[in-house]
């Protein structure tokens, strides 16, 4: 057993039984995530695969309180929830926000930039499974070029993942990360630091979807490895202005065994129609952006 | 000592909202509600309020802010016009699904394309059937009693309340009010106390998905379905008149103002025709009924003080001796009439009351009307009418329809 | 008397099986060889990357380590990342590849 392991909160918040898919890459970051929070610790969440994990009424399958709020609107149900709690004295408690990528890079995109320059004390966290898989896999402006969903049927998505932690980097917040679910103990690490700093912090987890990134249930975690093997995923933090690559990322570029894309998407289902094109194009992507990455991380 | 102050329909709202002691503001600029948002972030940063105030980036949020604000148990306000309101649609659903107590004031204008700053009341009659208890106010002093009346009301029945006043006629006309006193407001109205669990100590998931069918809980009580909570919330609007009338009397009472429960009437005791409005206009009406009865027209006004839930009851009360109704409104139901005129006709279906009602569209988009104009429009309805006419086409007042 | 439920807006309590006993979604079920499982081999608290990636967290960091297969949705992510090959996936009775 990793030393690393014993530091976890062994408490569970999340508990069995619960509607999440077999395999589910969201399921197990929550799990993490939630141990990181602990018991004090207001949620809301928009509509979202999260919403489906927690439960029908009257019944849910997690023990932190949680606000389900409209889709566009995440952002500003925290502003709510510390809004309220403020007026009323108790400000001992953690609010976090929790939505997935469509929540976040594109119907929620505007509370959220709302709530992070008002200097919203909360955590918003964003589950990347890279569409809207609630609905059935459908196209977001978090979906990498190549891959097929319900609304890219034949031709694949033609345009590149928004960049959306750059995006929040530019909102000045004190705290930023990126996460995987296949670390947990770097997600935990992580959540654990947010929840001890003031303002609006952001992390951002790859949560790999089985149904929507078609590859056996079995393979969720290895997924989301060769995500971070490949650079399509990059492990990091920005904590006030300083970036620093965190967990696997940074070994891997004090390496420089960083493996091509290829051997991620050649594993996913989704990525049956990409072509030689698009291939080459994603692993130029990956590639600027990792030099970034390393240029960052040695200054 | 009485406080009179001479102040704008937007600053009577701030002051009424300030003496409910509102925990939460949260509001987005739009003409003609903009003043009233800015005298309460006066009132809060020269600390005669004590709230917090939440700048939001859109009227979605700002509902939003209100929606999370009432359910950790915050008194929540917030305050838009026109397009805002009808930005923050799906958030007045969810205010009401979630049976929060949130009062919101609408200042009345028309709705786009193509852009209207001004006047009508196309922007709430939209809002209808979204589980909002929708009340009509008529003069600035009504508006400060009626935010007053309205916490009280939500806080009762746990159904959002808003306080609609028409904008520029009356948000931005001073008139002298009497300003209630805050020791007597703390009186009238009790601490709010939330029907809603959102804390550690009790974890709940609040608003989740529901099914179609009953289902049980863990501890074998067998628990609503989507549809048994639109019955609660149907019921509750329903039974809400008792509680909006009794608001009004204990009011009154308490501050000697009486505007009607349901609805007011003027002149009607012997009135064959009654002119039937809601907000600024139906004022307009009275006035138009004093010249009717001057030119010898039994003439009266029953003004609709709440639209939603429809004063079924109260409407068939006062127009029971009308020999003619006419129903002027600021709105359109386009393919059809007035919003108001349909659920009037609607409640006087089953009685006895078989007269003729003819309905007025006037003063969409701020286009003026005068009482001499709604006098006009009497005594060519009494001349349709007496025609033999029991039907009259819906008419446009003061616009150009050839 | 069956008791009435008195929210006025939906409101839920926290509880084991809201789905229902999901171990009837599996197709496989995971099985232990605790001779290979490191932590029972060692006798004390060692690996548990079973319990770790669970995303349903039905694995117990216990000597021996146990599933609860009321739960457990039989994703197989135990079986994969167990480093000393300890967990099979067995097909379930009357579920075939």
């Amino acid at each position: 057993m990793p030393e690393s392991l014993f530091k976890v909160n062994i408490e569970e918040y999340m508990l069995p039984g619960n509607r999440a898919c077999s395999g589910c890459g969201l399921s197990l970051a929550y799990r993490y995530a939630l141990k990181a929070l602990r018991k004090n610790t207001i949620l809301t969440i928009p509509a979202s695969c999260l919403t489906v994990l927690h439960g029908l009424y009257p019944t849910t399958s997690v023990v932190i309180p949680c606000l389900n709020c409209a889709f566009a609107s995440t952002g500003a149900s925290a502003s709510g929830i510390l809004a309220g709690l403020k007026a009323l004295n108790r400000q001992d408690i953690t609010v976090v926000a929790f939505a997935g990528d469509g929540g976040t890079f594109d119907i929620g995109i505007q509370s959220l930039s709302g709530a992070a320059e008002r200097e919203t004390d909360f955590i918003f966290v964003c589950y990347d499974n890279e569409g809207y898989m609630n609905t059935g896999t459908q196209r977001s402006s978090a979906t990498p070029i190549g891959a097929l969903t319900t609304t890219t049927p034949f031709l694949t998505k033609q345009e590149h993942k928004k960049d959306m932690l750059k995006i929040m980097e530019a909102h000045d917040i004190p705290y930023l990360a990126s996460v995987s679910s296949s670390y947990p103990v770097d997600l935990y690490d992580k959540f654990v630091k947010a929840k001890r700093i003031k303002g609006t912090r952001y992390i951002q987890i790859s949560a790999p979807c089985p149904p929507g990134w078609v590859y056996p249930p079995r393979d969720t975690v290895k997924i989301g490895r060769l995500a971070v093997e490949t650079g399509m995923v990059v492990l990091f933090e920005i904590e006030d202005g300083k970036f620093q690559l965190t967990g696997r990322s940074k070994t891997l570029a004090q390496r420089g065994n960083k493996l091509p894309v290829i051997a991620y998407i050649e594993r996913q289902g989704r990525f049956s129609k990409i072509s030689a094109e698009q291939v080459a194009q994603l692993q130029n992507w990956v590639d600027t952006r990792w030099e970034e990455y390393l240029r960052r991380a040695s200054t | 000592m009485t406080d009179i102050q001479i102040v704008t329909g937007n600053q009577a709202a701030a002051i009424g909202a300030m003496l409910c002691q509102v925990q939460v503001v949260s509001a987005y600029p739009i003409t003609p509600q903009t003043s009233l948002t800015e005298t309460l972030s006066r009132f809060i940063e020269q600390g005669q309020l004590k709230a917090e105030y939440v700048r939001v980036e859109s009227e979605h949020s700002a509902l939003s802010v209100c929606i999370a604000a009432s359910s950790v148990g915050a008194r929540a306000f917030t305050s838009t016009s026109s397009h805002g309101l009808l930005y923050m649609h799906e958030q007045l659903h969810w205010a009401a699904g979630s049976r929060l107590p949130i009062v919101l004031c609408c200042v009345n204008r028309g709705v786009g394309a193509p852009w209207s700053i001004f006047n009508d009341q196309q922007d709430a009659i939209a809002q209808r059937d979204t589980g909002w208890i929708q009340i009509y106010c008529r003069n600035n002093q009504e508006i400060i009693d009626t935010l007053i009346q309205a916490y009280r009301i939500a806080e009762a029945v746990y159904v959002p309340v808003m306080v609609c006043y028409d904008g520029f006629v009356l948000s931005h006309t001073m008139m002298p009010i009497e300003v209630p006193e805050a020791e007597a407001v703390k009186d009238f109205l009790p601490p709010y106390k939330p029907h809603t669990i959102l804390s550690p100590d009790e974890p709940r998931n609040i608003n989740p998905v529901t099914f179609p069918w009953r289902r049980y809980d863990d501890r074998g009580v067998l628990c609503d379905g989507y549809m048994e909570l639109r019955y609660k919330l149907q019921t509750a609007l329903e039974n809400s008149a008792a509680s909006i009338i009794a608001a009004n009397d204990f009011f009154a009472d308490a501050f000697g103002r009486n505007h009607g429960g349901m609805l007011w009437s003027y002149r009607m005791e012997d009135a064959e025709v009654a002119l039937t409005s809601m907000g600024s206009m139906a004022t307009e009406a009275t006035t138009a009924a004093d010249i009717l009865r001057d030119k010898g027209i039994k003439a009266g006004v029953v003004g609709i003080r709440v639209f939603r839930p429809f004063p079924k009851e109260a409407v068939r009360i006062a127009l029971n001796k009308a020999k003619a109704i006419l129903v002027f409104e600021k709105d359109i139901s386009y393919g059809y009439e007035g919003a108001l005129c349909t659920d009037l006709k609607a409640a006087l279906y089953s009685t006895d009351i078989r007269v003729p009602v003819h309905n007025y569209i006037a003063g969409l988009g701020g286009r003026d009307v005068k009482p001499r104009e709604l006098v006009e429009a009497s005594e060519d309805s009494l001349k349709i009418i007496a025609s033999g006419i029991r039907e009259p086409k819906t008419t446009w007042i003061n616009c150009f329809t050839g | 008397m069956t008791k009435k439920d008195d929210n006025i807006s939906a409101m839920c309590r926290p509880a084991i099986g809201e789905a229902g006993k999901t171990g009837d979604w599996r197709d496989k079920r995971p099985t232990i060889d605790h001779n290979k499982c490191i932590p029972f081999i060692k006798k004390k608290p060692a690996c548990f990357l079973c319990w770790l990636y669970c995303p349903d967290g039905v694995i117990t960091a216990t000597i021996p380590i146990s599933i609860d297969l009321d739960y457990c949705k039989g994703c197989g992510i135990c079986a994969e990342e167990c480093p000393a090959k300890a967990i099979a996936m067995i097909n379930e009775e009357g579920k075939d590849d």
